[in-house]
C-alpha cells in the first residue's frame, strides 16, 4: 500500500468520525469543534487530491473565519438539550426521508457511472504546475461572469445583513472618534481674566485699628 | 546541504558508514526532515526564552529601570529560572473546567505558532518546506491560532477567560482581513505564492540596479500596506496597544486566568513564537528577507536575523510607549480604517501595474 493511500484512509476515517460526532454531540461547543477536525480532515483529502489551493482555502475561510464566528455565537447561547431532543419522535420520519434521499443522491454521484469517471485519463502535472494560477486564470477569463455575479450577490448579502440587524437606539450613547481628535483645549476649557482681589479680609482690618 | 552531511558522515564513520547507510536509506528522508525541523525549533525556542529577557530589559531601560539582573550575570540567566519554575508547577485544573478542552486549548495556541515555520526561508534555500502555496499556507494556519484562545477562555467555565474569548474571536478576525487584504498587493507585485520567489522578486528593480536593494524592497512601493500589516500583526498576536484579549487591567490575563505551570508557558511561548514570525514575515514580506541593502555586501541570514530583530524592537518598543487601545476604537481601526485602505490601494497597484509606469516587470 502506498504511503499516500494510507493518508488517506486516516483523513476519510476521521472525517467521518468527526462528523458522527457533530451530530450526536451532547454539547454544542463540542460539536463545532468537531466540525472544525472534519474540515481539516477534508482538507487533508483535498491536499491529497493536489488541489492545494481549495484545500488552504477551506482551512482559512471555514476554519479560520466561519467556524471561529460560529463558535462565537454557540459559547454564549445557554442551549438545552432536554428541551432540544423533545420533539425527536415527531420529527423523526421527514429526518429520515431526507437523510434517505440525500444518502441515495450521493451514491447516485459516487458510483461515477454518470460522469464516466473510468474513461478518465489519470493526469499528471509537471513540476512547476500551479494549481492557484490555473484556477485564477479559468475564474478570471472563461467564468467571469458568474464570478463576478456571486461576489455582487454576496455584497448585496452583506449589506443586507448589516442593514437588517442594524437598529439606531434613541438614546446611544456612542462616541465618534472624528469628533474626539478634532477637539481642541479652547472647546473644553475657557481661561478667564480677572483682576486681583485686593480688599483684605474685614476682620483683618478691626485688628489694625 | 543534505550532501554535505552525507559525505561528513562517510568520512567520519569510515568503513562502518556502507552498512549503516544500506539500513536508514529507506527513512532517510524521515531522519533528514526531523534534523531540519530540530535546527529550526532549537534556535527558536531559544530565542523566544531570551525575546522575553530582552523585552524586560528594553521596557525597563525605556521606563528608567534596570530589569532583571539578579540571576546570573547580567541577569542573562533570568529566562532559564523562569522556565523552571514554570516546568515544576503543578498544573491546576478548576473544578468546572471541561477537562479535555482545557488541555486541549494550550495546545492547539503553540501547535499554529511552531506548524508555520515549515514554509518559512531563512536564506537562499534554507526552508523546510519549499512549497508553492507558501503565503496561503502562512495565512491558513495563521487563522486557527485563535482557536487556543477561544478554547481555553471557554473551557475555563469562568468569566474572565470567557470575555478574553470573547474578544480575542472578534479581534482576530477583523485584523486578519486587512492583514491577508495587506499581503494581496505583496502577492500582486511579486506574482508568486512561494516565499522564496517573494523574496528574489524584491531583487531587481531599478534601485537594485543602482546596487541601493534596500530601495526595491516592497516596503518602498507598498508603503501604506507595509504600515498596515506591521500594526495588524502587533493586533494579531495581542500585543500592547492591542493586547485587549490580556488585559491585565481589565480581565486580569484573559484567556489565562485558570491556566498555571507549563499549560499557562504554553500560551506565552505561542505568543512570543508568534512575535517571531510575524518579524520574519514581515522581512520577508516587505523587507527584502536575506538580501542584503547594499549590493556589494553578500546576502545571507544575518540579514534575516537582523530584520527580524529590529521589527522585535519595535514590538517592544510600542508597548513600553502606548496606552491600550479601548476596544470600539480597535475596531474602528481595523474595519473603518484599514480594510478600505487596503482595498484602495490594491485598486492603485493594479492600476500601477497595467500603466506604462509600472515598476514591477
Amino acid at each position: 500500500m502506498e504511503f499516500k493511500t494510507i493518508l488517506f484512509y486516516i483523513f476519510s476515517t476521521v472525517t467521518v468520525l468527526a462528523a458522527l460526532r457533530v451530530i450526536t454531540a451532547r454539547n454544542p461547543v463540542h460539536a463545532a469543534l468537531f466540525l472544525v477536525l472534519a474540515f481539516f480532515n477534508v482538507s487533508g483529502l483535498w491536499m491529497l487530491l493536489q488541489a492545494e489551493f481549495l484545500s488552504l482555502v477551506l482551512i482559512m475561510v471555514y476554519v479560520g473565519a466561519v467556524m471561529v464566528l460560529f463558535l462565537f455565537v454557540v459559547m454564549m447561547l445557554d442551549i438545552n438539550i432536554e428541551r432540544v431532543r423533545q420533539g425527536f419522535w415527531k420529527n423523526l420520519p421527514i429526518g429520515a426521508l431526507v437523510g434517505a434521499l440525500l444518502i441515495a443522491e450521493m451514491a447516485a454521484v459516487l458510483s461515477g457511472r454518470y460522469f464516466g469517471l473510468a474513461n478518465l485519463p489519470a493526469q499528471s502535472m509537471p513540476a512547476n504546475y500551479s494549481n492557484t494560477k490555473e484556477l485564477a486564470r479559468v475564474l478570471y477569463t472563461d467564468y467571469a461572469y458568474p464570478f463576478e455575479i456571486a461576489s455582487v450577490i454576496l455584497l448585496v448579502a452583506i449589506i443586507v445583513a448589516v442593514m437588517l440587524t442594524l437598529r439606531r437606539r434613541k438614546d446611544n450613547k456612542a462616541m465618534q472618534s472624528s469628533d474626539q481628535i478634532a477637539v481642541k483645549a479652547k472647546d473644553r476649557m475657557r481661561l478667564v481674566k480677572m483682576a486681583p482681589e485686593v480688599n483684605l479680609p474685614a476682620a483683618k482690618q478691626g485688628e489694625q485699628a | 546541504m543534505e550532501a554535505t552531511v552525507l559525505n561528513l558522515l562517510a568520512s567520519v564513520l569510515g568503513s562502518l558508514w556502507a552498512p549503516l547507510w544500506n539500513l536508514i536509506k529507506p527513512v532517510w528522508p524521515l531522519i533528514w526532515t526531523l534534523a531540519k525541523i530540530v535546527l529550526i525549533m532549537a534556535p527558536l525556542l531559544l530565542s523566544v526564552a531570551y525575546l522575553t529577557f530582552w523585552e524586560r530589559k528594553v521596557i525597563g531601560w525605556m521606563q528608567v529601570r534596570i530589569g532583571p539582573n539578579r540571576v546570573g550575570p547580567w541577569g542573562l540567566l533570568q529566562p532559564i529560572a523562569d522556565g523552571l519554575k514554570l516546568f515544576f508547577k503543578e498544573v491546576l485544573f478548576p473544578a468546572a473546567a471541561d477537562k479535555k478542552l482545557f488541555v486541549l486549548g494550550p495546545i492547539m495556541a503553540i501547535a499554529p505558532a511552531l506548524a508555520l515555520w515549515a514554509v518559512i526561508p531563512f536564506s537562499s534555500g534554507w526552508v523546510l518546506a519549499n512549497v508553492d502555496a507558501g503565503m496561503l499556507y502562512l495565512l491558513a494556519v495563521s487563522s486557527i491560532g485563535v482557536y487556543g484562545i477561544i478554547v481555553a477562555g471557554w473551557a475555563s467555565n469562568s468569566k474572565y477567560p470567557f470575555f478574553g474569548a470573547m474578544r480575542a474571536s472578534a479581534q482576530m478576525i477583523s485584523y486578519e482581513v486587512s492583514m491577508g487584504l495587506a499581503l494581496i498587493t505583496v502577492l500582486m507585485v511579486s506574482n508568486s505564492l512561494n516565499l522564496s520567489d517573494i523574496v528574489m522578486a524584491q531583487d531587481k528593480g531599478r534601485g537594485a540596479g543602482m546596487g541601493l536593494g534596500f530601495l526595491s524592497w516592497n516596503w518602498l512601493p507598498l508603503l501604506p500596506m507595509f504600515v498596515v500589516y506591521l500594526i495588524s500583526g502587533v493586533a494579531e498576536t495581542n500585543r500592547a496597544p492591542f493586547d485587549v484579549v490580556e488585559g491585565e487591567s481589565e480581565i486580569v490575563a484573559g484567556h489565562m486566568v485558570e491556566y498555571s505551570g507549563m499549560a499557562f508557558a504554553m500560551f506565552f511561548l505561542a505568543e512570543y513564537a508568534n512575535m517571531i514570525l510575524i518579524s520574519a514575515m514581515t522581512s520577508i514580506f516587505f523587507l527584502g528577507g536575506w538580501l542584503s541593502p547594499i549590493g556589494f555586501i553578500p546576502d545571507g541570514f544575518h540579514w534575516m536575523a537582523a530584520k527580524m530583530a529590529a521589527i522585535l524592537f519595535f514590538f517592544l518598543w510600542i508597548r513600553a510607549t502606548f496606552p491600550r487601545y479601548r476596544y470600539d476604537q480597535l475596531m474602528r481601526l481595523g474595519w473603518k480604517v484599514f480594510v478600505p485602505l487596503t482595498l484602495v490601494w490594491i485598486l492603485v497597484v493594479g492600476v500601477w501595474m497595467m500603466s506604462p509606469l509600472t515598476i514591477w516587470k
